[in-house]
């Protein structure tokens, strides 16, 4: 216990600071009002969804958590299931296998949702592309208000994409 | 040559992997098997290839004189071959695989049902065969896939899947349980299926190295070099000593960090939220300095045929060396910590055990084998360079639970930090890249290296134009997510997860 605690005290606080919303990320106007958004802006839960990626995403969606950017702190949780969601997080080209999982989990996700697209692959397909066995990009299958690209986006992309889904657009 | 106790002509395939091949008839095929089953070796990918005007299937047997590829004829008009699940179990899956890609069957093996075909398109068309139509598109729907059902008084079933309930990839797991306690465990996988092997078919050999790259997001090295290794010999090219050495500074790279999530996740899946968070900053710091030094937090694209994209600096250099000097500190003290953590202990030990008998019959491979004694490690068996040149030290354990899959975790952060350090010492200056000849038209060639997870493998073969006709890329996946449906026999349901996570398997990998 002792080197634990001296361990913690020694590592001391690491978190940076969150980056502002970008609004080039945003694929569609804004589907939500400003009200709604505060809400979410206090206590955000997201459900991640892999359609089909490399794992390269949920490389980059795990260190989200780890204490440099520390997203729980902001009032940002991944929930387990879709019906405790406000947001789902979707990465990969939609593979045609996974095409029923992502519809189904978005239509278990109770409105108002947020959608935000992860990675080359969930903007355009990727390098993947559309095929007999992928759909290509995720607003092929569900809306998508955020995307976020990079391969794979850093967890500081990624923050910005979320942070940016749930800001009222400021025109 | 003929190689021993093998009545066959072996061919060498050209490249920096001892690799040999043989084409075979039926009874070939099979003898073959059994005799290097018999004498220790295993099976380590089994895929197929259309070979106009019929097919054919490859077997790749790991032996003690180094890797074996058997290519047998399939005719077109009775596309069938006998299966050697029997001798080797890993094949059923392999077999399922390559009947839903290219619709050749595997005689003798009773589990007909598809693999990575689940609804995505119809079962008489066959995506891997040339006349495929790319363009066409099937109405995807829900297909039954007819899971093993265990009967009996309170026996129930907790389907889980395709999406999980944390940040991981999908697949479904079909759980047979007493109370809490689990009877059988059933994996469904294939949902990642995005069409991978149809997409190299017709790429130019760097092209493909962007794909290979992505077949699993986090053994992104593994997958170049063993990529670049068989376009390399396509092309009967060797890459420079110093991308070589360069290469081995990658891997490890991406063998640590890998570790060093892993270990803290195992913690924090055992109840220790203070693992997670240390292992997590410690990775991260290895992240952004391979963002600094190499222009990627994961190393992707970091390998290209012929070479590595970058080369590093002397100051880069000095940052590495001085990054392994607080890793060893830290790491040792963590793992002091988790040693002497009798609640970590507790979940840990006798936790999702595979004997080292069991590993030996299923085929177990990479870290999960070697905590069940399974004493293969191909930087130490069959060496490149520049493992030829450094000592690799193997960790092996016989305990095969949890607790022996972390310290093997732990003694390789340790093994990889000191081989980076001789690395850094011995490495030659020179080029880093090499321009490739022209590819060989209508070439068969292989790569293969030791990842993190264990030993991923590709294999390439070219057309007469020199763009790519055929490339496999095998996860070592496909061979430990079938042992994971032993490992959890009598475990207990909450425990799936810890068990789950102390393999740490790729869906993308095995998907394709």
């Amino acid at each position: 216990m002792y080197n634990i605690l001296k361990q913690i005290v020694t590592t001391g606080i690491k978190t940076e600071p969150p980056p502002a919303a970008d609004e080039a990320l945003r694929a569609t106007g804004e589907r939500l009002r400003a009200d709604i958004l505060e809400y979410f802006g206090g206590a955000l839960t997201i459900r991640h969804v892999d359609a089909g990626s490399c794992n390269g995403c949920e490389l980059e969606i795990n260190a989200l958590n780890n204490p440099y950017y520390n997203l729980e702190g902001l009032g940002i949780k991944f929930v387990a299931s879709p019906r405790h969601a406000d947001m789902l997080l979707v990465t990969g080209p939609v593979s045609r296998n996974m095409e029923v999982a992502l519809q189904r989990t978005y239509d278990a996700t109770p409105e108002p949702k947020l959608v935000v697209a992860l990675g080359e692959c969930g903007c355009t397909g990727g390098i993947f592309g559309e095929s007999y066995a992928s759909r290509g990009r995720v607003s092929n299958v569900i809306p998508v208000d955020v995307a976020v690209p990079g391969c794979p986006p850093t967890p500081f992309a990624i923050m910005q994409g979320i942070l940016t889904a749930i800001s009222a657009k400021k025109t | 040559m003929t190689l021993e106790k093998f009545n066959l002509q072996f061919a060498r395939v050209r490249g920096a992997a001892r690799v040999f091949r043989a084409d075979v008839n039926a009874i070939e095929w099979i003898t073959a098997c059994r005799q290097v089953n018999e004498r220790g070796g295993r099976l380590v990918a089994l895929w197929g290839s259309e070979r106009a005007p019929g097919f054919a299937v490859h077997a790749a047997l790991a032996d003690a004189d180094g890797l074996l590829v058997l290519i047998l004829p399939v005719p077109q008009d009775r596309p069938s071959y006998p299966g050697i699940e029997g001798i080797f179990p890993v094949a059923g899956r392999m077999q399922r695989a390559a009947y839903d890609m290219l619709g050749i069957e595997a005689q003798g093996d009773d589990d007909r049902r598809p693999w990575l075909r689940h609804a995505a398109w119809p079962s008489d068309k066959f995506p891997l065969r040339d006349d495929f139509d790319r363009a066409c598109i099937y109405e995807p729907g829900t297909d039954d896939y007819p899971f093993v059902s265990v009967a009996g008084d309170g026996v129930h079933e907790i389907p889980v899947g395709p999406v999980h309930a944390g940040t991981i990839e999908p697949g479904h797991f079909r759980f047979s349980i007493i109370g809490e306690r689990v009877l059988r465990l059933e994996e469904r996988l294939g949902y990642k299926h995005k069409g991978i092997e149809k997409r190299f078919a017709g790429m130019s050999l760097d092209e493909g190295a962007r794909l290979a790259a992505r077949v699993s997001g986090d053994s992104t090295v593994a997958y170049g070099w063993a990529y670049a290794m068989a376009a390399e010999s396509a092309c009967g090219a060797m890459p420079p000593p110093r991308a070589a050495w360069l290469r081995a500074v990658l891997l490890e790279r991406e063998r640590i960090a890998n570790h060093l999530g892993d270990l803290g996740f195992i913690g924090n899946d055992a109840g220790l939220a203070f693992g997670l968070a240390q292992f997590s900053l410690l990775k991260e710091d290895m992240l952004r300095l391979n963002a600094e030094l190499f222009g990627h937090r994961y190393l992707m694209d970091a390998i290209v045929p012929g070479g590595v994209a970058r080369d590093i600096a002397q100051s880069g250099m000095e940052r590495v060396r001085v990054e392994a000097d607080q890793l060893t500190e830290t790491v040792a003290l963590l793992k002091n910590i988790y040693d002497e953590h009798p609640g970590l202990q507790d979940r840990f030990i006798a936790c999702g055990r595979v004997t080292p008998e069991l590993a030996a019959r299923l085929g177990l491979v990479g870290l999960a084998g070697r905590a069940s004694a399974q004493a293969l490690d191909l930087r130490e068996q069959f060496p490149v360079e520049p493992y030829d040149q450094l000592d690799v030290q193997m960790a092996t354990h016989r305990n095969g639970d949890v607790a022996a899959r972390v310290t093997v975790r732990f003694e390789e952060v340790f093994e990889s930090l000191r081989l980076i350090r001789q690395i850094l010492e011995l490495i030659p200056l020179g080029q880093t890249r090499a321009a490739l000849p022209a590819t060989a038209a209508g070439a068969f060639a292989l790569g293969i290296i030791e990842g993190w997870r264990g030993e991923v493998l590709v294999a390439l073969e070219t057309g007469a134009n020199g763009a790519i006709a055929r490339c496999h890329a095998h996860d070592p996946s496909w061979q430990n997510w079938p042992v994971i449906e032993h490992a959890v026999i009598d475990n207990i349901v909450p425990d799936f997860p810890l068990i789950n996570k102390s393999f740490n398997l790729s869906y993308s990998g095995q998907d394709l």
